[in-house]
């Protein structure tokens, strides 16, 4: 199971410096990041992006994101 | 995966050139010099037409600053990005408010204005922004030694409503007690005659073009101290290319409008002490970083329903009102009396909360 990353309720920059952190950490390549703001996907998803890192949204209830990182 | 255009690169830069063609516009019709657009300024100038302070030159309720808001809260609800929520140290969020404007009263302008004022023409904005990138910089330092400010909670959209209610109310004024030639005072209301709070385009445009940035930038996320602070942090460009955009189509304008007048000396609104113009973006860098975003991103976020950044910008009115009332702020002449002192105190401050603040989230 891959490690769970909550960033709900954290404003700027803090989803992405969390996202950042764990990809360079890098354990095992995968890891999911929860998120309540369209806004925050976004960063997330570009973040990952400038790491060569892909993005899979696993779910989006509510207003929260549920969004799986993985390597490559 | 992202579905939203203007978050992607052109979209933000679309959004950047946009609003650095309407703010030399807005100028051109009547706001003044190099401050088409000024977050602080506008909000400090809100302070004075409701009497916190009495400085008679800057006294204008700015309808841009309620479009700000109103446009973005229009666009939260169009996109489904309301989103009720508050509690991240509301506190913390004031005070950061407080000393970001003033801050940005020494130097005479928010980052909005710095970019304004340098497609201007003016020098002194270099210094500036030199100074609001090196308080970013000490921002991200902080950022980095783990400086956060807890999480906010959802809660009851009639919260989210009372900031822009508030800025709906600030438009009645304006409506029940226009300006009348000649006189300081309209009901309750307070006018400029003379100075940069006398000078404003008409009303209608004022507001047309504050919804219209307001939309624009809530779908953008555009922010021009995440701009730096993401090239610092991240070394993302994705924000920076907003500002840039912005710079380089007031330059085209201004050259446009006849309005670009290169030079350090005798620019509108500007004081030319290079030491002060620095020190005071420093500290308004620094605050606006650890407070996560911009004054324009602040009204934009408060628009969204987020009441953190609400109570930053009751911040920084009232910290107009304090530049103002105990002379802090600079003028064209110079420095406020005791302008140096307040920029201590605010740097102190700021490091009590970066040093402070911080925890495992």
């Amino acid at each position: 199971m891959s490690d769970v990353i909550d960033a709900r309720g954290l404003s700027c920059p803090q989803p992405v410096l969390l996202a950042m952190d764990e990809m360079k950490k890098g354990r095992g390549g995968k890891f999911t990041i929860l998120l309540d703001s369209e806004t925050s996907k976004e960063n997330v998803t570009r973040a990952a992006g400038t790491q060569g890192w892909s993005v899979n949204e696993i779910s989006d209830q509510d207003e929260e994101f549920k969004l799986e990182l993985s390597r490559g | 995966m992202i579905k939203n255009f203007f978050a992607s690169r052109w979209g933000i830069i679309g959004v950047g050139l946009v609003i650095g063609i309407l703010a030399p516009l807005l100028q051109k019709l009547g706001n003044p010099g190099n401050m088409g657009i000024c977050v602080a300024c506008f909000e400090r100038d809100i302070a004075g037409a409701i009497g916190l302070h009495r400085a008679g030159v800057v006294q204008y309720v700015r309808p841009e600053i309620i479009g700000f808001v109103i446009g973005s809260l229009v666009a939260a609800y169009l996109f489904k990005e309301f989103k009720p929520r508050g509690g991240s140290s509301p506190i913390t969020r004031f005070t950061l408010g407080v000393f970001a404007m003033i801050g940005a009263l020494v130097f005479l302008g928010c980052p909005w204005r710095a970019m304004l004022r340098l497609g201007g023409g003016d020098g002194n904005a270099i210094i500036g922004l030199l100074g609001l990138i090196a308080g970013i910089w000490v921002g991200t330092l902080f950022f980095k030694s783990g400086y956060n400010l807890g999480r906010s909670r959802n809660s009851h959209p009639s919260s989210g409503w009372l900031l822009p209610l508030a800025m709906l109310g600030l438009f009645v004024l304006i409506l029940v007690y226009p300006q009348v030639e000649g006189s300081a005072k309209s009901g309750v209301l307070f006018y400029s005659i003379k100075g940069p709070g006398a000078m404003h385009a008409p009303v209608v445009v004022s507001i047309i073009v504050g919804l219209a940035v307001g939309f624009l930038a809530q779908r953008s996320r555009f922010c021009t101290m995440g701009a730096f602070r993401d090239l610092i942090l991240f070394r993302q460009t994705h924000l920076f290319g907003g500002v840039v955009a912005l710079i380089v189509a007031a330059f085209a304008s201004n050259l446009v409008l006849g309005q670009f007048n290169p030079g350090f000396a005798s620019q509108p609104v500007a004081h030319n002490l290079h030491i002060w113009n620095f020190i005071g973006m420093v500290l308004a860098g620094l605050a606006f970083a650890l407070a996560g975003g911009c004054p324009g991103r602040q009204l934009f976020l408060a628009g969204e329903g987020d009441g953190d950044a609400a109570i930053f910008v009751l911040g920084m009115i009232t910290g107009a009102a304090f530049a103002h009332n105990f002379g802090l702020a600079s003028s064209p002449k110079g420095l406020g009396p005791h302008g140096i002192a307040a920029v201590v105190v605010g740097f102190i401050v700021c490091l009590f909360i970066g040093f402070t603040m911080r925890k495992k989230i």
